[in-house]
């Protein structure tokens, strides 16, 4: 039972990591129809830039995962404007033929800066607490804890916000939405900035329990397309869903079966669901 | 069309390049083995050609039926003592049956799935590669694969011989393409690019033909890797990596998607641009992830696609310029009975 | 009957896109279906062809039971659409666009293409043939080595239908064949389908063009919230009240 305990705890903090990082790409499909395969190398460069901010400049955590994410938000912008943007004419494999090449560059770039090594992220949070009997880091608890204030403020911007709307909109409707007076090319760089910068709260989130290395954005993408397929590509409740889905299930395979299953479980959600039911389980399928 | 065009006298100089390039380089073993590695590339290429330049769908999983060709004859000439040619069949015959039961998948999915689901296939083909460690020796990789067994004077230890050996089957692999595209299944292929509800609409069964081009580009993948096996000699996980399905991309980006020439064009172009930035190993992604994208907004027909466009304008501006009047649309048969007005009332009584 | 439809309908999350539609068609018709805009003209069309699976009803096509059967069988079986947007294959010429039309009567395979087999050539040149003739028929031969991209509006509608007739169709469904193009293409494009239908092949468009309507069908069947409100002659929908409550007399309705 404590042991059940303690991987629920972890089950949920991993799940928050997901749905953050997974909810931005699946945003960006939502509103630009672009599977960004690049995703996974904003949260590792979120990552890096979270440690860089915390140990070469010295400013607190929090701060540190606040300043990532807005250089993040940046890179997404440019990404956006100097990748994306030109090719929004092309077939589709060609966005996804430069995401590759975006995320290949992204990755030289992080091993060039900080080496192809692992690095460790020390948590300013290091106690744990007890509860029930079992050991629950603080880290996990303010994952846990953030990753519900992000959430409920990203709800909050698309329900309220003139933006957030847009963007809504935009990802229900492509072609009928009015857009408000909200060029296009607004909603679409605002959403790869937010993608990038909840990718970096992810990363910046998870960094100190996990070890970092330029490949952990790869690592990363295939278990975030595995969770917006499952909860269908575009579809903001459907990635939290998933996301939780998925880490629980990571979780509790790695701990009850082996750890070798646990792995290979994102690969055989996504490659059954692919094979069952492609618009995914929590259809809102996408209307094409 | 038997005409001797200027596109059968590229084709032409290409292969005599080919044929003459290792008599010319005697002694310069290094450069040999440089080509035949480029060949070995290029067939693999030419899969990827089908899938992607003729079919239009993004397929991750190509460099991991590289490494199953790869591995299946790295570890049946080593552990299980198979002669060359009777691994080099089963790698084959494994890549086309595992291609055409992964198409199974991907005749259910379309565009970017299909593009998710390879990513997802080519990463357990790695995993398997290099965690499966009692059977493929994990990172350590397999040493010692033998050359091929020699028929009469015909010796494969010679790396001329070797060379010429992958030039056939790299000549092949042309020539299907060229056959293909020739042909209504090319027809079929590039309708299913163009737009699935054409294809749709003209009768082809896309979901069948995606399974079959997709099991054709994954046949050539292993063909290519069990070259590749023989030719290196050692072999690793890293070469079926993600990694070497992007080089893929970035040799079919270079010659030109689609096209029957392209693939070799850009192998051999780009496997020489990689050696002369061999003094930049870590840095090399960070030239090249940019350079791809640049390719793919400013340049997606490749070197072979522009030439070919450029043949073909020239050509339709000539015809334009003989023939005696502008084309215009001619209507045949029998004048209008009766001009249909603007007025609904002169309507045809029903039968 | 050539074709025969019996309570077609369809639901796209509880809204009824078509709903129990009838529809009988003899050979050599020319049938027109009309209706306001959003009144599932379209989504009738996507029924018979097969791009969409219906939720009721039969579609009955020389006998034989074809509802919900794919497009690539109905297609085989003798039924050729073409788009409201024309949808072409812009980077290749007309002819191969037109040759892509034989696809669906092809037998050859890659290796009758690798090994250049008589048989593979033989059905080359037919194909080749079938092609330049439908090309000819359609007027368009002129245009042949063009790309079908860069070729006129009038000539890239041609193309769409040379594409459908070189599948051999005994049944043609044409989705707004005349939009986009001026008032003479119009009427030149109007005589192109009474002789396609004089060559026994059975009609079926959907059109907004009231005058090329009303001088080019046989019979009218009119959609309104995809529910049949009149089927007849033109002069008999013309007269009816219902239809002119519901269409003719609405005066947002594009008559051009």
């Amino acid at each position: 039972m404590t042991l059940f305990i303690q991987q629920l705890f972890n089950g949920l903090a991993l799940g928050g990591v997901y749905c953050l990082a997974a909810i931005g790409l699946t945003l960006v499909f939502g509103v630009l129809r672009i599977p960004n395969l690049a995703h996974g190398s904003l949260y590792m460069l979120g990552a890096y830039m979270t440690y860089f901010f915390l140990t070469a400049i010295g400013v607190p955590y929090i701060a540190a995962i606040g300043m990532a994410a807005i250089v993040l938000a940046i890179v997404g912008v440019l990404l956006e404007r100097v990748v994306f943007h030109p090719l929004r004419n092309s077939p589709h494999t060609h966005h996804m033929i430069a995401a590759v090449g975006a995320m290949f560059f992204f990755q030289a770039l992080a091993q060039v800066i900080w080496g192809a090594d692992f690095r460790r992220m020390d948590s300013p949070f290091s106690e744990s607490v007890s509860i029930a009997g079992a050991q629950i880091s603080w880290q996990r608890i303010i994952i846990i804890v953030t990753a519900v204030i992000v959430l409920s403020l990203l709800a909050w911007f698309i329900k309220r916000s003139i933006h957030g709307q847009t963007i809504e909109a935009v990802e229900q409707d492509r072609t009928g939405a009015s857009l408000a007076g909200i060029s296009p090319n607004t909603v679409s760089m605002l959403t790869f900035a937010l993608a990038a910068a909840l990718a970096t709260i992810a990363a910046g989130l998870v960094a100190p329990i996990n070890l970092l290395s330029p490949t952990m954005g790869a690592a990363l993408d295939l278990k975030i397309f595995a969770i917006i397929i499952l909860g269908g590509l575009g579809s903001i409740p459907g990635a939290i869903a998933g996301g939780f889905l998925l880490a629980m299930a990571e979780v509790m395979t790695s701990t009850y079966v082996s750890s070798a299953v646990g792995e290979a479980i994102a690969f055989v959600v996504l490659v059954l669901v692919l094979a069952i039911r492609p618009t995914g389980l929590f259809a809102k399928a996408v209307q094409r | 069309m038997s005409k001797f065009t200027i596109q059968h006298l590229g084709i032409a100089v290409v292969a005599l390049l080919l044929v003459v390039a290792p008599f010319a380089l005697a002694g310069q073993d290094y450069v040999l083995r440089l080509l035949t590695m480029a060949a070995t590339y290029a067939i693999a290429v030419y899969g990827f050609n089908i899938i992607l330049g003729l079919t239009g769908q993004l397929s991750l999983a190509h460099g991991g039926f590289f490494g199953i060709g790869i591995y299946m004859v790295g570890l049946l000439t080593t552990k299980q003592e198979w002669p060359f040619w009777a691994a080099f069949a089963a790698a084959i015959v494994t890549t086309a049956v595992l291609g055409f039961l992964c198409g199974v998948v991907a005749l259910r999915t379309r565009e970017e799935y299909f593009a998710i689901f390879t990513m997802a296939v080519g990463f357990i083909i790695y995993l398997v590669l290099s965690r499966w460690e009692s059977v493929t020796n994990g990172m350590n990789g397999i040493s010692g694969i033998p050359f091929p067994e020699g028929f009469g004077i015909v010796d494969f230890e010679n790396p001329i011989v070797m060379y010429f050996l992958v030039l056939l089957f790299l000549a092949a692999a042309a020539y299907i393409t060229h056959a293909i595209r020739r042909s209504g299944v090319g027809r079929t292929l590039i309708a299913i690019r163009t737009s699935e509800d054409l294809a749709n609409s003209i009768g082809v069964n896309v979901g069948l033909n995606k399974q079959l081009a997709f099991a054709a580009s994954t046949t050539f993948a292993g063909i290519a890797g069990g070259l590749f096996a023989t030719v290196q000699g050692f072999v690793g996980p890293t070469s079926a990596s993600v990694n070497l399905t992007f080089e893929l991309l970035m040799f079919i980006l270079v010659g030109g998607l689609g096209t029957v020439m392209g693939p070799i064009v850009g192998s051999f172009v780009v496997t020489f641009l990689f050696e002369t930035m061999q003094d930049f190993q870590s840095y090399r992604f960070i030239v090249l992830g940019p350079v791809i994208i640049a390719l793919v907004i400013f340049a997606p027909r490749g070197i072979v696609g522009y030439l070919n466009a450029f043949v073909a304008r020239r050509r339709r501006a000539r015809a334009r310029r003989s023939g005696t009047s502008a084309p215009s649309v001619q209507d045949r048969g029998p004048s209008p009975e009766e001009p249909a007005g603007s007025s609904p009332s002169d309507t045809r009584g029903a039968s | 009957m050539l074709l025969e439809v019996r309570g077609l309908g369809k639901q796209f999350g509880g809204l009824n896109a078509v709903k129990d539609v009838d529809l009988d068609v003899a050979e050599g018709e020319i049938t027109a279906i009309i209706g306001p805009n959003g009144a599932g003209k379209s989504t009738f069309f996507n029924l018979l062809s097969g791009f969409y699976r219906p939720t009721s009803g039969s579609v009955v096509f020389k006998g034989q039971d074809i509802t919900a059967k794919k497009p690539y069988r109905t297609v085989r079986e003798g039924i050729a659409r073409t788009f409201q947007t024309t949808h072409l294959f812009e980077d290749s010429t007309v002819l191969d666009n037109v040759l892509s039309g034989r696809i669906v009567r092809s037998r050859s395979t890659v290796f009758g293409a690798v090994l250049q087999t008589p048989g593979f050539r033989r059905e080359e040149r037919l194909n080749l043939d079938k092609a330049r003739e439908a090309l000819e028929f359609t007027g368009i031969a002129d245009f042949a080595d063009e790309l079908a991209g860069e070729v006129p509006q009038e000539v890239q509608k041609r193309v769409a239908l040379a594409i459908a007739l070189a599948t051999e169709p005994e049944l043609l469904l044409l989705d707004e064949p005349a939009g986009g193009i001026t008032e003479e293409e119009t009427t030149r494009f109007g005589e192109l389908i009474r002789r396609t239908a004089a060559r026994g092949i059975t009609v079926c468009l959907v059109e907004h063009k009231m005058s090329m309507i009303m001088s080019l069908a046989d019979r009218i069947l009119v959609l309104d919230h995809g529910q049949t409100i009149a089927f007849g002659t033109p002069d008999e929908i013309k007269r009816d009240p219902k239809v002119i409550e519901a269409y003719l007399g609405a005066d947002d309705e594009e008559e051009d």
